[in-house]
């Protein structure tokens, strides 16, 4: 199974590996540090803007933040010390190093509304979020894949049309309106699965929850009744979550798949006697993944930032609907909070995707 | 050959001429080549109408609404069925639903429009700039790119919102702070390669300024892959907006906006089906023709996607 883009790997893999002198060493060390260099203060740079994006989009929010703490009755000197207190009254830049300093120790403030500090919130909803998005990632994956693969393999022949289309459908379904439709058809009027919210009140805390997600700790407590209620919720966002998922992979699949078998190495496994499914399968799918890596990391990151419509609609207890309830009540902290760490969320996910890269691409390895 | 024939060209040979005489020759020429590109591919033809269908529709909204007012309340009629009196029923107010979808396709072309007189600007400034002069400005305005890149799409919209206030003019300035990244890359990303063109030396060995190279040498060139960019964008943004109108966030009642009277049908969905349905349909349809269309514009465009 030697192909043209194999050979050339294992021939840079060889040159770099058992005759190494000892200046090429120290030149590797360097470049490991540089790149190491170069990555955490990308990293740090990114971490910095996002927190100076979300300090502003505080700062001119135009609801008063003293007044959704003191109320609108409050008097006058009530309200000074609690601006004071909140450090308001201090210059803007200030404001912000303090807003940094602050963050760096995870102190993202106290909710007002649930009168939490934020990161418990946070760390409270985040586990709904992860289930959701867990599950619709999954079912991307395993359905999307290989679908959009096959339908490159049969470009221009029916099952490639039904594909394209599937995922164009996906493209420009309102997720919203989706949810509203499956509750009606599939809870409304078939009753197949259970309505929304994340698990049935009755069931409620009854389980300890050491992940948070239901599904694992139910099954880790042997609680196989709220393993079911709580699948019988899930199933319906995570699986239209799963059909936007898998109309994007699908659809990325498709056309790097596409771009491969229209190369050379393709043509010369065939000529050399590989079968066509062995060409598609072992030789160019392998040259997708790291394109299919970045296209699965965002979409599952997409997800993780609480598909705040899809929550809205479940009424699921996630990252999502925490951020917005939070901001139709002035919820400075909690938005702010919010935002913060579903953009670290995001910047973690870039970095593990470019640890995966160099597992895909042995040529990545050495760079 | 006799002067007579080189004289007079047909039409379509003025058209496919691989050295246009003047601008508008060329102009119409590019024109020319997209539309029949269009017109093979069947796909691409739906929806182009469905997008023509949409400017119609948006145009002629009182004569088809047959002058029904989107706005006016019959509250003994309220929720009542499609039928022949309301094609597509009644809202909770008994306002006409089909009256409000056709009067809808008014403010999702003005969002539509809006933002994208925003955006493209936008990314061709950053991007053109980055990618001419490189070096420092490069590095500083793609790191803004990408902090704005990094963040959650809806969740930045709602916030910008919520920190605007809500309303249509907020909502076009939260999705537009959002989207002009991905053009800022492609317009950097093609200006790269533009900028080692000879052309490009040769202009500047004329003594051309950096503004005019900028906005007539490279700005021009880059505009077919951002309009093309920005046919496959226009669903998204189509589903941004009805997803803030949906949250409250964007157009305000009255207004008839889709995403926002799919909103108002939420609580009588198990009963009273068509008034969350209906705009949702229209809002389905008519990023589809978006997608379909900008497919077929990529697919002629690109030729390593044919």
């Amino acid at each position: 199974m030697t192909s043209i883009a194999g050979e050339a790997t294992s021939s840079v893999g060889a040159g770099s590996g058992h005759d190494r002198t000892g200046s090429e060493a120290i030149g590797f060390l360097s470049r490991l540090i540089t790149r190491a260099v170069t990555l955490v203060g990308s990293l740090l740079l990114t971490f910095l803007g996002l927190t100076a994006v979300t300090f502003c989009i505080g700062r001119f929010i135009p609801i008063d933040p003293v007044v959704a703490v003191v109320g609108d009755r409050a008097t006058r000197e009530v309200y000074e010390a609690a601006r004071t207190a909140m450090g308001l009254d201090r210059s803007i830049p200030m404001q912000y190093l303090i807003y940094l300093k602050k963050v760096l120790s995870g102190d993202l403030g106290n909710s007002v509304i649930t009168s939490h500090p934020v990161l418990a919130d946070l760390i409270h909803f985040f586990p709904a979020t992860f289930e959701l998005a867990t599950i619709a990632t999954l079912i991307g994956v395993a359905i999307g894949v290989p679908a959009g693969v096959m339908a490159a393999a049969k470009q221009g022949r029916p099952f490639d049309h039904v594909v394209r289309l599937v995922g164009l459908f996906g493209y420009s379904m309102p997720v919203f309106w989706l949810g509203l439709v499956g509750l009606f058809l599939f809870y409304g009027k078939l009753g197949w699965v259970l309505g929304p919210g994340r698990i049935d009140a009755f069931y409620e805390d009854i389980v300890n929850p050491v992940t948070g997600v239901i599904l694992i700790d139910s099954a880790l407590a042997g609680e196989w009744d709220i393993f079911r209620n709580a699948f019988g919720h899930l199933i319906l966002p995570a699986a239209l979550l799963g059909y936007l998922s898998l109309a994007y992979i699908a659809r990325m699949t498709r056309s790097f798949m596409i771009d491969q078998l229209r190369q050379e190495y393709v043509t010369a496994a065939l000529i050399k006697g590989r079968s066509f499914q062995g060409a598609v399968w072992r030789h160019a799918f392998p040259n997708i993944m790291v394109a299919l890596i970045t296209v699965i990391g965002l979409s599952y990151a997409a997800l993780l930032e609480g598909a705040v419509l899809t929550e809205t609609v479940f009424a699921w207890p996630g990252l999502g609907l925490y951020i917005t309830r939070s901001l139709f009540n002035a919820d400075m902290n909690a938005v702010l909070g919010g935002t913060l760490v579903v953009g670290t969320v995001f910047i973690g996910i870039n970095l593990f995707c470019d640890f995966l890269y160099r597992l895909a691409d042995p040529r990545l390895r050495e760079a | 050959m006799s002067m007579s024939a080189a004289a007079r060209p047909t039409l379509r040979q003025w058209l496919g001429a691989e050295n246009p005489a003047s601008r508008l020759q060329a102009l119409c020429g590019s024109l020319f080549r997209m539309l029949s590109a269009i017109a093979r591919n069947p796909l691409a033809l739906v929806g182009l109408a469905i997008v023509v269908a949409l400017v119609l529709v948006a145009l002629f909204a009182p004569l088809l609404a047959h002058g029904v007012s989107p706005l006016a309340q019959d509250l003994p009629a309220r929720l009542s069925p499609p039928g022949a009196a309301h094609w597509f029923g009644t809202d909770e107010l008994g306002r006409d639903i089909f009256s409000r979808t056709v009067y809808g396709a008014r403010v999702t072309l003005v969002i539509v429009a809006l933002v994208a007189a925003v955006v493209v600007p936008i990314g061709l400034a950053v991007g053109t700039t980055a990618g001419y002069l490189g070096s420092a400005v490069d590095m500083v305005l793609m790191r803004i790119t990408d902090i704005f890149l990094a963040f959650p799409r809806l969740v930045l919209a709602l916030a910008f919102a919520a920190a605007l206030g809500p309303g249509i003019e907020n909502a076009v300035i939260a999705i537009s702070l959002t989207a002009w990244p991905p053009y800022a890359r492609l317009a950097r990303a093609e200006t790269v390669t533009i900028a080692k063109s000879d052309f490009i030396a040769a202009v500047v060995l004329q003594g051309a300024s950096t503004s005019r190279i900028l906005l007539r040498h490279i700005v021009p060139l880059c505009i077919s892959s951002v309009i093309v960019r920005l046919t496959l964008d226009m669903a998204g943004i189509i589903l941004t907006a009805a997803g803030l109108g949906f949250l409250g966030l964007g157009a305000q009642p009255p207004t008839p906006e889709w995403g926002a009277m799919v909103s108002s049908g939420r609580d009588v969905i198990l009963d009273q089906w068509w008034v969350a349905t209906i705009p949702g349909i229209a809002i389905f349809i008519v990023s589809l023709g978006f997608n379909l269309l900008g497919d077929g514009l990529r697919d002629a465009f690109d030729p390593r996607s044919r």
